[in-house]
């Protein structure tokens, strides 16, 4: 420690900390621009300019270090001129149109110009105009407001990993600006709009529609992926206006995601559901609640209980998923699935209570090898991945095994790009057990024989091992594998090879509270042994169930095999949808249609990927008729005459699970595959689920589905494979795969292995088709 | 996509660009950035495209934003098409206080151009820039790659005049 004194007030601060930190740790304020304590320090607006003794000029508070015995004064008169005369200078080309601007009434310079700046400007000259760049459908630009703080360019720089903004020009002639009038694309892009001090970066969707001071603001959760990102949900009178980042150091420090940030703008979508409604002769028909629950309830009680299933979205809270489970036990049946994103169940019951990443969040900066396993985790999990540039920028080693070369936000130090997953990580074992006598299971023994091992392969394996805190972690990719089960087993032994943690990053925005909720067809609430194993939704949907409940799900777009789903909910003779939304399939073939409040509107929590449950309150209000889903579970149960439904708040739907999860067991003995399988021959089709079609909310969110990242309508192919199959020169191609087909334009895409033909699933287009890894045909169009 | 980039810069500027690399640490190659945008500026006659900035940006493995920033900071480097002859006058505090205003009156009257135009002969881009270091010999102006000091209108014409 560094023992300094600040305004005459001693103050212990850090070794190599600066003074403006040391004030603030010691709750003294020292007013800045351009100083944040995530970015790098610029020093470029002056306004902590600051007295320190024996220094004969001001100081910026942000770039002096502190040293032993120095005496820095914030308050003294020199350092109130200093400040005041750098706030006049800001305020000379500043336009003064607080009135208009969307920052106004949360600005840094509005603020701060209370406090330092002169009632009367002395400058009587022509202010500067900047011209204001369309930077895309999330960030309004007015760049003359634009104090040249640096914020923006140093996040993207520095956080988001891709210098979009810049700092043009000279002197006068300086501004922020992205290389040629490009939109930002950044999935992180929305944090400039926190970051930015002035009004000249401001939310595209949020513009000139209310007044901080009109807002009631709310803590809750995003649920769009499995970090559990901190968000605050400011409303209007009970209308949900704007999400903006909340700081949880352990979570998202003080990021969030672009999902996080947007997704709110679909609350008032024209699909959403206002009014219950069931279905009669063909025709919908608004009806009030009791009606449509008891026809719904009718209408399930004509089958015997075992020919029922129930299907919940990844992202419904903990409370809805618990409910839904004893819901469909009380009636009788196990057949509840929520792993829609997965079609491989060979090994659930050996898997961990819940999909976990097997460290804390924060941890991940620490690894210094870290290898990815079928993860897109920019897109996926963008915070995660924020965490891993984190630790590639201390000089770890990040590596991946991925069916596509996924642009990360950093330099991936070895990759493998390959469709046959399972080939590449036996080959990393392969390489793990080179002059190694560690005993490993036979069927391993077994399984590597004839598998080639390449430099590259032992380059990985070396990492891992030499790796002090070293990860082994399998994404979306590797999840919704046809053998995800032998993935799995293969990493778990890499993982122990290496030395390595094993970790899942989980598709979807609460799979982990989905599992600890029992809402699997061999598991109930705290991974309690189901009374009757049920049906996953594969076997559902092959043995044909007549009758389904629906929670917030769209099986067609949030089903890997959206060709079954459809095929399934279309031949079942009884649909009840609990949702938020409905699509134009679902109003085909659900029954009776119940509006369910989303996240935002509704009281329940949620458990990220570390483990950790958070918990929430309905931020805003849900239109028309809209019902919290775990009430309108609730009351069902109540219908079906079950016991266990007596709740009358969300918090006692949690307190029985959390009782119910108090001890849960260790994980099982490792499943042992038999042989391992092979992929079909000729094209297959590559099915990621793109950022922007994670959910039914995501999917309708308008500025999002305008983002260069929803712009994938497109058959893709690399140049060899088009070559091969005579697809060269096509522009458009049909893709056929089972019974069914789409029309789109082809694209030439090296960023994907020989073979393979890349069409994202959850897009309206690739409704209908089968899942990825699968044998698809293409032929012109 | 970069490997394209970096094809517009012409093997011999590659060359000549790897000599400034070479010239400092091996992780550290963006130190040449400013040798390397001003080889690319030669090679095209004089000016830099946006896609010599994205190729300058690819061979020295850096954002392009970074590139231009550093294109657009510095006022030799061209972002749009120049005359044959550049004409670069000082107006800073010496060369203003000796007369400069004169010279871009004369200059300009001369040519038929504002500041910071081309003729429309494309011989002549007149423009306008900060200090090139020359106070003691103000007014002056920077004609291609020479310095011309003392300037009065006659000495322009005679400078002119002698031009192909």
């Amino acid at each position: 420690m560094v023992n300094i004194e600040i305004n005459g007030k001693p103050v212990a601060a850090r070794e190599g900390s600066m003074l403006l930190e040391a004030a603030d740790e010691a709750g003294i304020t020292i007013p800045r621009f351009c100083y944040h304590s995530k970015l790098s320090i610029a020093a470029s607006c002056r306004m902590c300019l600051v007295e320190v003794e024996k220094v004969p000029k001001p100081l910026p508070a942000c770039a002096t270090p502190v040293s032993e015995g120095m005496k820095a004064y914030t308050r003294s008169p020199r350092a109130i001129a200093a400040q005041r005369s750098v706030m006049e200078f800001l305020l000379i080309n500043h336009p003064l149109d607080c009135p208009i601007c969307d920052q106004g009434g949360e600005c840094e310079l509005q603020e701060m110009a209370l406090g330092y700046g002169n009632d009367v400007s002395r400058y009587a000259e022509a202010k500067r105009v900047v011209h204001s760049p369309d930077l895309g459908p999330l960030i309004a630009t007015d760049m003359s407001r634009c104090i040249h703080c640096t914020r923006c360019v140093r996040f993207g720089e520095e956080i988001g990993g891709m210098m979009e903004l810049g700092a043009p020009g000279r002197g006068e002639h300086m501004h922020i600006a992205t290389y040629m009038e490009h939109s930002v694309d950044s999935e992180l892009s929305g944090n400039v709009v926190d970051l930015c001090p002035v009004g000249a970066l401001t939310s595209k969707p949020y513009r000139y529609s209310a007044r901080p001071w009109e807002l009631q603001s709310h803590h809750t959760v995003s649920p769009h992926d499995c970090v559990g990102t901190n968000i605050r949900l400011d409303s209007r009178s009970g209308r949900a206006m704007r999400v903006v980042a909340r700081d949880n150091e352990a979570v998202n420090e003080c990021w969030i995601a672009d999902r996080d940030r947007f997704s709110y703008t679909a609350l008032e979508h024209e699909d959403r559901l206002r009014k219950p409604q069931i279905k009669r002769d063909g025709v919908w028909q608004e009806c009030d609640w009791d009606t449509a629950l008891t026809t719904a309830v009718e209408g399930l009680k004509q089958f015997a209980a075992d020919q029922l299933g129930a299907l919940a979205a990844y992202g419904a809270t903990n409370e809805e998923h618990f409910l839904l489970q004893r819901l469909m036990r009380g009636i009788g049946s196990a057949n509840i699935d929520h792993r829609l994103r997965q079609q491989d169940f060979r090994d659930q019951n050996e898997q961990g209570p819940y999909p976990a990443l097997g460290q804390p969040i924060a941890a991940l900066e620490q690894n210094d090898a870290v290898l990815l396993v079928g993860s897109n985790i920019r897109k996926e999990q963008p915070l995660l991945a924020q965490r891993l540039r984190k630790a590639v920028r201390g000089g770890a080693r990040v590596m991946a095994i991925n069916p596509v070369d996924y642009a990360m936000a950093f330099t991936l130090a070895e990759k493998r790009i390959a469709l046959d997953l399972v080939s590449e990580l036996l080959a990393v074992a392969k390489a793990l057990l080179e002059g190694s006598s560690e005993a490993v299971p036979q069927w391993l023994t077994t399984a590597i024989v004839g598998v080639a091992v390449e430099e590259s392969h032992r380059a990985i394996a070396g990492t891992l091992r030499a790796g002090k805190q070293a990860s082994v972690l399998l994404g979306a990719g590797a999840q919704g594998h046809p053998a995800a089960a032998e993935l799995r087993a293969v990493a778990n032994l890499i993982a122990s090879l290496s030395g390595a943690h094993i970790g899942i990053l989980a598709e979807g925005g609460n799979a982990a509270g989905a599992a600890l909720a029992g809402c699997l067809p061999h598991r109930g609430a705290g991974c309690q042994a189901s009374d009757g194993i049920g049906l996953d939704w594969k076997a559902m949907f092959a043995a044909k169930l007549p009758g389904y409940l629906l929670l917030g799900v769209e099986p067609e777009y949030d089903c890997i095999d959206s060709a079954a789903a459809l095929q399934a909910m279309q031949e079942a003779r009884f649909v009840v949808a609990i949702n938020s939304y409905a699509s134009v399939a679902m109003r085909d073939y659900a029954d009776v249609l119940l509006p369910a409040a989303t996240f935002a509107e509704t009281a329940g929590s949620l458990v990220n990927t570390e483990g950790q449950w958070q918990g929430f309150n309905g931020a805003a209000t849900a239109p028309g008729e809209a019902r919290p889903a775990w009430k309108i579970l609730r009351v069902l149960g109540n219908l079906f005459d079950i016991n266990g439904f007596e709740q009358n708040s969300a918090e006692e739907v949690r307190a029985e699970l959390e009782a119910a999860c108090a001890q849960l067991p260790a994980a099982p003995a490792a499943w042992q595959p038999k042989a391992m399988s092979r992929l079909p021959a000729g094209l297959l089709r590559i099915a990621d689920v793109p950022i922007y079609a994670v959910d039914a909310m995501v999917r309708r969110a308008a500025p999002l589905q305008t983002t260069a990242d929803a712009d994938l309508w497109q058959i893709r192919l690399n140049s060899v494979t088009a070559e091969k199959a005579g697809f060269s020169s096509v522009v458009e191609a049909r893709l056929i795969q089972g019974a069914g087909e789409v029309v789109l334009p082809l694209l030439i895409d090296e960023r994907l292995p020989d073979n393979a033909v890349y069409l994202p699933a959850g897009l309206s287009a690739t409704v209908g088709l089968g899942g990825g890894f699968a044998a698809v045909e293409l032929t012109h169009a | 996509m970069s490997e394209k980039m970096i094809e517009l810069l012409s093997g011999e500027s590659r060359a000549d660009i790897d000599r400034w690399i070479a010239k400092y640490p091996p992780e550290q190659k963006q130190s040449a950035v400013m040798a390397a945008l001003r080889i690319a500026q030669e090679q095209n006659g004089g000016w830099l495209t946006e896609e010599l900035i994205q190729a300058v940006a690819a061979y020295l493995a850096m954002e392009v934003m970074a590139v231009y920033e550093v294109a657009s900071f510095y006022s030799m480097y061209e972002l749009k098409p120049v005359g044959k002859h550049k004409i670069s006058v000082c107006t800073n505090i010496s060369c203003m206080l000796c007369g400069s205003d004169q010279v871009v009156e004369h200059l300009q009257q001369r040519l038929g151009i504002k500041l910071g135009e081309t003729t429309a002969d494309n011989r002549f881009t007149l423009k306008e820039v900060e200090c090139l270091g020359a106070c003691v010999n103000a007014p002056m102006f920077e004609l291609n790659k020479n310095y011309y000091e003392n300037l009065t209108p006659e000495a322009i014409d005679a400078i002119l005049d002698g031009l192909d």
